[in-house]
């Protein structure tokens, strides 16, 4: 492992503007991911990691803005940055995938002219060239025919193909970083497996770290060697993916993992095949007092509503934010 | 491609029957005939028997569906049948005011895609600023005024305050003559067309290609050239379309305001005199002109936009 990381990210805040108030999504966020590296964040819906990744590229948009914390990439706090220079980084250095193949292409555009953009933006290359640079692209992600390909529209392509474009896209640059926002939720399930596999291996090959975001905790534990659990704008747990299966400290990370669908012994246990966590993550306008997570909590106690719970470092590495934890 | 076009012809038949079957309803409906309406004004006094005679020349004794039927069948001869006025063949009067009707639009038209368009794209790049609430509060303003009104404060200030230009008439067909009237008619067709380009423009910001694009390290400029802009064309297009209908509409009031010698105003006095022939005419050939125009917007937004197919 090198010395420097290659993102650390320290104190994340994100606001959301509702009016005059604001009301912070993601609060104190902190995490770091080496060279190379794929660390996972898993959470419902809601509950802050798709804005963090936005955050990251810097692409939040109001109402949602940065608020505080620092973003420092390759050595250097990228939070500040000017537009310009921030655009250099954005798809060069740093990339995205995002979650919906069907709607995240330009529809009245062949995905052979959307890929090769990335070689204009950022390598210097003429049209020619990136034309010929983005067959190449769609051939590494294992696009059929590519050089026909290219002409396509997106409309005419498979969910889990245009997702395939989406990578090549995003690792047209060779980028250090991969935003990796729910890649897969989209497709079917058969589908998922490939393009899960993809990304591992183009990633492994080029040496790019990847931030895999899901609410599938499977497959971020399948994905990563290491997990931050998110729940209500903040991570509540972070660890290695395989203490997270064996040993859950928070009790929302029990939950998650409960909820899992086993087969086997438990699978035929009647109605206990299936845990829920009861209940559902609070507006953030309406974030409870204490513990984030007190509400739905069954091990909540009197302190769970006042304070609200530090980190505190477990002794096999990582941490977890709860007053009650194992 | 010509399955598509050869399938819009035939679509536009029924419609023009339909049109053609309105009107004659209508004409049935509403009193007065052609006859009556020339001794109604007071001005010459027909005799009884000259007015039956008319009457029965113009087969106005006959039923309404046996006048439809009539009708229909010089249609299908691609015969629009003769002025009751003047005795000339409808088609040739229609073809003497075609032409000022056609510039007039076309002007307006392009009056108001020239300043609507950019105006609405400037605006949505920049919500909430300066140009953006200027030129939303002029554009309900240019929707609400009437017409008429405005084409007479333009007569005032340009023709009779300043001098600039002719107050009315068409002259000699030159361009001096066809500014008022265009702006007159124009202004509407702008403001809807800048309202409509802005929100289609903020509409398009917000889509996850937009924010893909911007992942991409592009500049705000690139993202508008390179996707913005084509995908915001496909719906200003067919409000263009739909605005080309509304315009001719429009021509009407306008026509007769700047004593314009197009369609809309032939179609009002025809109307007045109840000249069934070249009402009939002059409607069905708006109709189709609209029906033509939106045929063709239909196929600029299939070549634009790859996802309509032509069936």
């Amino acid at each position: 492992m090198t010395a420097q990381p290659l993102l650390e990210v320290q104190n994340l805040r994100i606001d959301l503007a509702i009016g005059n108030a604001r009301f912070p999504a993601v609060q104190d966020v902190s995490f770091t991911i080496e060279k190379g590296e794929t660390l996972g964040l898993v959470g419902e819906s809601g509950c802050g990691k798709s804005i963090t990744a936005l955050a990251l590229i810097g692409l939040l948009r109001p109402p949602l803005s940065l608020a505080g914390g620092t973003i420092r990439f390759n050595g250097k706090d990228i939070q500040n940055l000017s537009s310009a220079e921030m655009r250099k980084l954005r798809g060069n250095r740093i990339s995205m995938i995002f979650q919906e193949p069907m709607t995240a292409l330009n529809p009245l555009s062949p995905v052979g002219r959307q890929i090769a953009e990335m070689f204009v933006l950022h390598k210097g290359a003429t049209w020619k060239e990136a034309e010929r640079h983005a067959i190449e692209a769609l051939a590494s992600v294992r696009v059929p025919a590519p050089d026909r390909r290219v002409k396509d529209y997106p409309h005419q392509l498979s969910g889990g193909m245009r997702q395939r474009v989406m990578i090549a896209i995003a690792l047209a640059c060779g980028p250090d970083l991969l935003l990796a926002d729910e890649p897969t939720t989209a497709l079917d399930v058969t589908v998922q497996a490939e393009i899960l596999d993809l990304i591992r291996e183009l990633s492994a090959a080029k040496g790019t770290a990847v931030l895999m975001i899901s609410h599938d905790l499977g497959l971020i534990a399948n994905m990563c060697r290491r997990v931050g659990v998110m729940y209500a704008g903040r991570i509540v747990e972070h660890r290695a993916a395989e203490d997270i299966f064996r040993t859950p400290s928070h009790p929302y990370t029990k939950g998650l993992v409960a909820s899992l669908p086993l087969l086997g012994a438990r699978a035929q246990h009647g109605q206990k095949r299936l845990q829920e966590i009861e209940g559902v993550v609070p507006p953030v306008a309406d974030f409870p007092v204490g513990c984030r997570f007190n509400p739905r909590c069954y091990a909540a106690t009197d302190v769970c509503h006042v304070d609200d719970p530090a980190v505190t470092e477990l002794r096999h590495g990582g941490y977890v934010r709860c007053h009650h934890h194992d | 491609m010509a399955a598509f076009l050869l399938r819009r012809t035939l679509q536009t038949l029924p419609i023009l029957l339909a049109v053609a079957l309105l009107i004659f309803l209508l004409f049935s409906v509403i009193p007065g005939t052609f006859a009556s309406s020339m001794s109604d004004d007071g001005r010459s006094v027909i005799d009884a028997q000259v007015m039956e005679r008319m009457n029965k020349e113009f087969g106005f004794n006959d039923p309404v569906h046996v006048r439809f039927g009539k009708y229909v069948a010089q249609l299908a001869q691609l015969d629009l049948g003769m002025s009751f006025r003047t005795r000339q063949p409808v088609a040739k009067v229609l073809a003497e005011r075609m032409w000022p009707t056609f510039i007039l639009t076309l002007a307006s038209m392009i009056f108001a895609i020239a300043i609507g368009v950019p105006l609405g794209f400037i605006a949505a790049l920049r919500p909430g600023s300066w140009v953006d609430t200027v030129s939303m509060v002029g554009a309900v303003s240019g929707l609400s005024l009437p017409k008429f009104w405005l084409g007479l404060m333009l007569m005032y200030l340009f023709a009779l305050v300043l001098g600039w230009l002719p107050s009315f008439g068409y002259g000699d067909g030159g361009l001096r003559y066809l500014i008022l009237p265009s702006i007159a008619l124009g202004v509407a067709p702008l403001a809807l067309l800048a309202r409509t380009t802005r929100a289609a423009v903020l509409e398009i910001m917000n889509a996850d290609f937009v924010r893909t694009a911007r992942s991409k390290g592009m500049s705000e400029r690139k993202v508008v050239q390179w996707h913005l802009a084509r995908n915001a064309l496909v719906i200003v297009l067919t409000t263009i379309g739909l605005q080309f209908g509304t315009v001719i509409g429009q021509a009407v009031v306008v026509e007769k305001l700047f004593a314009w010698p197009g369609l809309g105003s032939l179609l009002v006095d025809s109307v007045t005199l109840r000249d069934i022939p070249v009402v009939q005419g002059a409607i069905l050939l708006i109709v189709l002109s609209f029906l033509v125009i939106n045929t063709l917007v239909d196929v600029l937004c299939a070549i634009i936009d790859p996802r309509i197919k032509y069936s």
